[in-house]
């Protein structure tokens, strides 16, 4: 086996390697959800994939179903010698701490959670600063002055998303209505189409016009709902324009493709250092979408402001509240 | 008055979108467990038939070849636990529960390995879903002061499952209690010795019984992908199979009862779904206590509310001629 790996590996140096370059061998552990799951994982998915298209390094994959697949496939992953792997979702944060602990030659990354290690980068978003600009957005294409929001499992993360969104709705309009939804507090909260497009509906019927998801894989069925319904959807974490041309608002972004095509790239380059960053509107680490299939849908007007408030927001004029520095939100 | 029409309007509605996998699944369970199998393989024989239906919708176009590819797909499921069931004499939970994992196995391949997109089908166009349908003479409907409005909003707009669904709880009363077939069937499941006495083939009712309910989950899981939703997901059925299941028992497996029990769980998840972050007299529940009532209803239920439910006498029991 080991004999094999060493083949494999010197294959890789004679196909794609340059001189200085390190070779390394980069995995990713997707989380529930899948990693096509046009949102989350998916956009993981298309980083690694870049990376290997660029670099030709392979990049191996594995995708958890279930709950205590997470360990074992990061520490399968580990044992073979993959390098840096990527662990997807905050869910993965025990796994990853066990694992880490037990391979300290081995690079971790972990995207939405902080684990303290030396051979841990943590990966974080300002996701409220991008929900802030769709709060935005919604605030100023809805009609009837009432939005919806549906999150998938009722956990802190989502709640920032949820809290960044009203902040931003309410600075287009002080009084707009916001109605926030949870799909559920298991993890399953993340695969049930048929019960998030309940959730649009029932906002809908109560009048709103705008729904924004963060719901992963329980997402198409709100933006579905939200395009039967004649009315507006908001993607979320990739670019989720495309799903409905014309019925998706915009999609939040958030770049974690970005992300994990560079911490690849530092592997590679010897540059890789553990530690915890975070990207939020400055570094173009999360934004909202603007592309052919809702151009459409937003004005210039729209543009100009999302712009402006893009600028305060990186030169610090604007501060955004984070839910989760003190779990509470200031807006509801 | 009316504002309280408008918000309880879009709740009973819910209520009836809601239920109808229900139904069709619970009474798939009755027609099996009535003939004496026990039927716990509801839950993977509706992913087989959700599956199947967006799958087969996705490449024809057409949502009444995906309802057909449905009913094939969970009726060789339960063709599959009723060999295991009637010929093989194995055990009917074990087999059931077989069919479960199958089922979620084999569907999440096949969309991966078909469709690519990792254990879901593509989103389907409105052409190849269940439209809603506009209920008739709603304008002169509509007209009746308070009754009116209440009637177009919660019977009006929806699928055509949803409507087979309720036409289906007579039609099964009646085959069950009032037809001979019935008779047989509900021996079988009682004294199924007295059945062979009479020279009637127990292995070909029960089988029949069986396919039935494999007839039922298929439309039920069609209704998930092609009327409530768009697309198939992995796992997307959601334990459903199983509150039916819950919902069967609490009925005490009657067909009337089955149809009030499926409607009680589907107003509780609208409910849930409605009434969430919404204050109700002064006080904001939260997300997981809403969500957790339907299963505390079930225990309390199935503690003492609805008295002893007493399945059919020989469900779950293999028949062998006595030599």
């Amino acid at each position: 086996m080991r004999r094999l790996l060493l083949a494999a590996l010197g294959a890789l140096v004679l196909s794609g390697g340059t001189a200085f370059a390190q070779q390394i061998r980069p995995a990713i552990v997707f989380d529930m959800g899948g990693r096509f799951d046009r949102s989350f994982n998916e956009a993981v998915h298309r980083g690694g994939q870049e990376f290997q298209q660029a670099t030709g390094i392979q990049v191996t994959e594995f995708e958890v179903t279930a709950e205590p697949q997470r360990e074992q496939a990061l520490r399968n992953f580990a044992r073979r010698g993959q390098d840096p792997i990527v662990a997807v979702g905050f869910a993965q944060r025990a796994a990853v701490t066990a694992v880490a602990a037990e391979f300290p030659q081995t690079r971790f990354v972990i995207i939405d959670s902080f684990v303290d290690a030396p051979n841990v980068q943590s990966v974080l978003f300002r996701e409220e600063q991008g929900s802030y600009l769709a709060g935005m957005m919604a605030a100023m294409a809805s009609r009837s002055g009432r939005v919806g929001f549906v999150g998938g499992m009722d956990i802190p993360l989502i709640r920032k998303f949820a809290c960044g969104y009203v902040q931003g709705a309410r600075a287009v309009n002080p009084n707009v209505q916001v109605f926030q939804n949870m799909t559920g507090s298991t993890p399953a909260a993340w695969r049930d189409p048929v019960r998030g497009a309940e959730l649009a509906r029932s906002q809908i019927e109560r009048g709103a016009d705008v729904i924004f998801h963060a719901a992963g894989g329980t997402g198409t069925g709100v933006l579905q709902a939200a395009a039967d319904a004649g009315r507006l959807g908001i993607g979320v974490d990739s670019n989720q324009n495309h799903l409905h041309p014309g019925r998706v608002l915009t999609s939040m972004l958030k770049r974690v493709d970005v992300a994990t095509r560079i911490a690849f790239e530092q592997a590679r380059a010897g540059t890789w250092r553990g530690g915890r960053q975070v990207l939020g509107l400055a570094e173009d680490g999360v934004g909202v979408s603007f592309d052919e299939h809702n151009a459409a849908l937003v004005t210039t007007e729209m543009r100009a402001r999302i712009e402006q408030a893009r600028a305060e927001v990186v030169a610090g004029r604007v501060t955004v509240h984070d839910f989760m520095s003190n779990n509470t939100c200031p807006v509801q | 008055m009316e504002a309280l029409l408008d918000t309880i309007a879009p709740i009973l509605a819910a209520t009836l979108r809601v239920a109808t996998p229900l139904i069709l699944a619970a009474l798939a369970g009755l027609f099996a467990e009535r003939s004496g199998v026990v039927d716990v393989g509801l839950e993977g024989k509706m992913l087989a038939g959700a599956f199947a239906a967006a799958a087969t919708a996705t490449v024809t176009g057409s949502v009444w070849y995906g309802l057909g590819a449905a009913i094939g797909a969970a009726s060789l499921l339960a063709l599959l636990h009723a060999f295991a069931c009637v010929t093989l004499r194995g055990n009917q939970v074990v087999s059931g529960m077989a069919i479960n994992v199958l089922a979620a196995g084999l569907t999440a391949t096949l969309a991966l390995a078909w469709f690519r997109q990792g254990g879901q089908t593509p989103a389907l166009p409105a052409d190849a879903r269940f439209p809603a349908l506009p209920l008739p003479g709603a304008e002169w409907i509509a007209e009746i002061p308070l009754l009116g409005r209440l009637l177009v909003t919660v019977i009006g707009g929806h699928t055509a499952p949803v409507y087979i669904a309720f036409a289906l709880v007579p039609v099964a009363a009646f085959l069950l209690w009032r037809t001979r077939f019935g008779l047989r069937l509900r021996a079988c499941g009682e004294n199924p010795a007295a059945v062979d006495s009479a020279g009637i083939s127990v292995a070909k009712l029960r089988y029949a019984g069986v396919l039935i309910a494999g007839v039922l989950c298929g439309m039920a899981g069609a209704t998930i992908s092609t009327a409530q939703g768009a697309a198939f997901s992995t796992d997307m059925t959601a334990g459903r199979g199983f509150i039916a299941l819950a919902a069967l028992i609490v009925a005490k497996w009657r067909p009337w009862p089955v149809l009030w029990t499926c409607l009680a769980f589907g107003l509780l998840d609208a409910l849930a779904i409605r009434l969430q972050g919404v204050p109700v007299f002064g006080v904001t529940v939260p997300v997981q206590a809403m969500q957790a009532v339907p299963y505390v209803l079930t225990v309390v239920l199935l503690a003492g509310f609805v008295g002893r439910a007493i399945p059919p006498r020989a469900a779950g029991v293999p028949y062998v001629k006595e030599r």
